[in-house]
């Protein structure tokens, strides 16, 4: 029910034990490890450098991770969607340990891995390169010489490209010009495309000189060397091709026999982070020549196990003591099951400041509610708390904050089916609907209120909500006013605002203007004046004392003038709980849209049957998405601004425990 | 002439809110899709941001719907004869959800954009991030709330 107290543990134990006792404290997760500085002129305590070793541990995890990577690349894994809840293994120590000794030949399978990913990169990569050698040789394929023959023993063989569409005749004209000397020619074309053109020229041996720098001018360009006849040199890059796409297939079926070793990488992987977890803290602890110092905070309830843990199992010392006032001391909340699912929601604003209540009690009680009004129908809450029901009953491994969170959703679900029976909402009016549509009758769904046709009711019964919600807000304030013994906070930050909104509220209810707008009763006039005389006194009270830090009276009247006009902030609060009706109408209407839309469809036999029903699951489904996702949002949001707006500023540190910090297994106790 | 007016203020209620969703949360998915990219595991929490400005387009068709069924548009037994008066009010009691549905989704669209760029740097501040889009759709609940009443006050 609240924020648990912390204290402050010091131990001081053999220095021989402190990879046992460290163990011991990572595995139980109950302490928070803090460390001091020490300056290096320390004679008696220093630090160990075990960067080197952690370093190799966080290596190895992520080596091992990389791993798992590719195996789930080549061999993907059936997972059901519930695998995404179903949280880590669990393991036993024994377990646990008689894996850890098998830890090097599973580091084996994860090299393995990553060298079978090595060449399966390295043939993935030749695919491409051969593909391009084969593509620029294609051009010669008629070419009955390889591409490295020079001539014979008389002539010389140029064979290259020109980067232009030539004709014989080109070539000619222009290697005539350019080489005047030079009279016996053959020129071969052998493709001519668009951009280039591919040739073979032969000349006398004596001309070579002359005819190779003619072309030297006209851009020629040598193809690549080789020594086959292009056609057979096409057919052996096709053969290493072949072979490449055959190596990327064993060597991903042979990663993919690796498959079964997956749960023993995984248990490597957390094994190293756990041990790198450890040394990180190893390396924070001061140690002497024979001793070591572990300083942490515990919640006090874990005192005892650790005391009994520890001490039974080595000799030290060991001192549990208040936390002083100046230390900034982590905040761990615990509260019962009703409210703890709600901690997430809390947590996610701020944990609870030096001095400030766990309000996550009073949250829930409101959060279940609001949520409720904003999805409000019967069906989808009974969905929402039903299936997440399922969930945690089927999944017994589930991370307690998965868990948490799915017992908010299964509550709130709950909120929503007590709203859904207010307003008489099953899928919407899906019951009228098909009583009219499939046998013709009509039918009355009972409701205490109908919010489409009767807004101003509703939005009343919303404003109705949203007071009792920031009255508790201001409540909380002042018992947490009174508890500190700060009396003159309790009465100028809290009571008097209550007797101003609260007069405003009874005086407001006597006028014609507000209870004909809403179609209230007015109440006894009496009671309004009651509630006149309670708003001034708060309004008189508020600009005297909201500027009470102000010696200077001039300055603290205009001070509380200023606090006075937070007045409007309280119309602008109020106002928000509106979105309690927008949201539920929403919810509705769009259901209704749906439903009609399936009767529309439905009048044909059999066929519109089935339309109605594809029609119903699809819109119902996105509809109860939606608008579940709009209810999260809004009840987080009236909770943020308008309920710790008037009680709650937050500023904790969570308390994260020393622990293993593992992806995949859990060690039970 | 009056029905046609009538039903010019429910087209447009679901037509400029339906617009300005349509851009806010295209502009919040392409920040969303940028966060997925460099953190995969941020997607319920992108998805979540991108939808935010999504519900004013919810909130015209609420108003459409709610004007449609008032005229007798979806029962079948429109009043076609309705005098102008009548059609102006249901026009312009459409108004404030058109508009303010309009501007709003495209406003809160920016604050998601931000929000998203919150998570990516903090993903443990998620909590707040939601929160300040979530302050912008306040004035199109508000908006909701005036054309439903006013939609309900015509008779």
């Amino acid at each position: 029910m609240s924020v648990l107290p912390m204290k402050h543990m010091i131990i001081c134990a053999k220095r021989q034990d402190r990879k046992a006792i460290l163990e011991l404290l990572q595995r139980l997760e109950a302490v928070e490890i803090i460390s001091h500085d020490i300056d290096d002129t320390d004679e008696v305590f220093s630090r160990m450098d075990v960067s080197q070793s952690a370093q190799l541990f966080v290596k190895n995890a992520a080596q091992a991770d990389k791993a798992l990577e590719i195996l789930a690349a080549a061999a993907p894994e059936k997972g059901s969607v519930l695998s995404a809840f179903a949280g880590r293994t669990p393991v036993t120590q024994e377990t646990y340990e008689a894996k850890a000794q098998k830890r090097d030949v599973m580091m084996k399978y994860v090299n393995e891995i990553l060298r079978l990913d090595k060449e399966l990169t390295e043939a993935k990569a030749d695919i491409p390169r051969i593909t391009t050698q084969i593509e620029a040789l294609t051009p010669w394929s008629s070419l009955d010489y390889p591409l490295s023959f020079a001539g014979t023993k008389k002539t010389a063989a140029f064979i290259g490209t020109f980067p232009e569409k030539l004709s014989e005749a080109d070539i000619a004209e222009t290697l005539a010009a350019n080489a005047p000397d030079v009279d016996a020619l053959d020129i071969n074309i052998i493709t001519a495309e668009d951009n280039f053109t591919s040739v073979l020229i032969s000349c006398l041996k004596s001309d070579k000189n002359a005819i190779d720098d003619a072309l030297r001018r006209m851009n020629f360009q040598r193809p690549p060397v080789s020594d086959l006849v292009p056609v057979a040199q096409i057919e052996a890059y096709e053969k290493e091709r072949e072979a490449a796409v055959k190596r990327i297939d064993s060597t991903t079926a042979e990663i993919a026999s690796y498959a079964d070793k997956r749960d023993d990488i995984r248990f490597i992987s957390d094994y190293f982070n756990m041990r790198a977890a450890k040394y990180d803290v190893l390396g924070r602890l001061e140690q002497s020549k024979r001793v070591f110092v572990v300083e942490g905070y515990v919640p006090a309830e874990y005192a005892p196990v650790l005391e009994r843990e520890l001490g039974s199992k080595f000799e030290l010392a060991l001192e549990f003591l208040d936390p002083e006032d100046s230390e900034d001391v982590p905040v761990l909340l615990k509260n019962n099951g009703f409210a703890a699912p709600v901690e997430g929601v809390v947590e996610s604003y701020s944990m609870p400041g030096k001095g400030e209540l766990d309000p996550t009690t009073p949250v829930a009680c409101f959060y279940y509610i609001l949520f409720g009004m904003m999805l409000s129908d019967f069906a989808y809450g009974a969905l929402m708390s039903i299936s997440t029901f399922v969930l945690i009953k089927k999944l017994k491994n589930m991370e307690p904050s998965m868990r948490k969170t799915l017992t908010m959703f299964c509550y709130c679900g709950i909120g929503t089916m007590l709203s859904g029976l207010l307003f008489g909402s099953y899928f919407g009016d899906a019951p009228t609907v098909i009583a009219s549509t499939f046998f013709g009758r009509t039918l009355e769904i009972p409701k205490l209120i109908d919010p489409l046709n009767e807004p101003m009711k509703m939005l009343v019964l919303c404003f109705a909500i949203g007071i009792i919600h920031l009255f508790a807000g201001l409540f909380i304030n002042l018992f947490t006013a009174l508890k500190d013994r700060r009396y003159v906070d309790a009465i100028s930050d809290s009571v008097l605002w209550m007797l101003l909104v609260g007069g405003l509220i009874l005086f407001g209810l006597t006028t014609d203007m507000v209870t004909g707008m809403f179609s209230l009763n007015k109440i006894s006039a009496t009671a309004g004046s009651v509630g006149k005389v309670m708003a001034i006194i708060g309004a008189i009270g508020i600009i005297l004392m909201d500027g009470r830090e102000s010696k200077n009276w001039f300055k603290r009247t205009l001070k509380g003038l200023y606090g006075l006009y937070n007045v409007t902030g309280y119309l602008s609060d109020l106002l928000s709980y509106s979105r309690l009706l927008a949201l539920g109408l929403a919810t509705s209407v769009i259901s209704s849209v749906f439903n009609q839309m399936g009767s529309m469809v439905a009048g044909t036999p059999v066929v519109g049957v089935i339309f109605f029903i594809l029609i119903f699951l699809v819109g119902h489904m996105l509809n109860l998405a939606i608008n579940a996702l709009g209810a999260y949002v809004h009840a987080n949001r009236l909770q943020y601004v308008e309920f710790f707006g008037k009680f709650y500023s937050g500023g904790g540190r969570k308390f994260t425990p020393f622990a293993s910090n593992t992806k995949y297994i859990k060690i039970k106790n | 002439m009056g029905i046609a007016l009538a039903l010019l203020g429910a087209a447009s209620a679901a037509l400029f809110a339906g617009i300005g969703s349509a851009i806010g949360v295209g502009r919040a998915g392409q920040a969303a899709a940028g966060l997925v990219t460099e953190d995969p595991t941020q997607f319920s929490r992108a998805l979540i941001l991108q939808l935010l400005p999504g519900t004013q387009g919810i909130y015209g068709l609420l108003i459409a719907f709610i004007a449609l069924s008032n005229i007798g548009l979806l029962g079948g037994n429109a009043d076609m004869s309705m005098d102008v008066g009548k059609g102006l009010m249901y026009l312009f009691a459409c108004l404030p959800m058109a508009f303010v549905g309009l501007v709003s989704a495209m406003q809160q669209s920016k604050a998601s954009v931000a929000s998203i760029g919150l998570v990516a740097k903090r993903p443990d501040q998620f909590g707040k991030s939601m929160i300040f889009p979530a302050m912008v759709e306040t004035y199109a609940i508000l908006a909701l709330l005036v054309s439903i009443l006013a939609i309900n006050g015509i008779h």
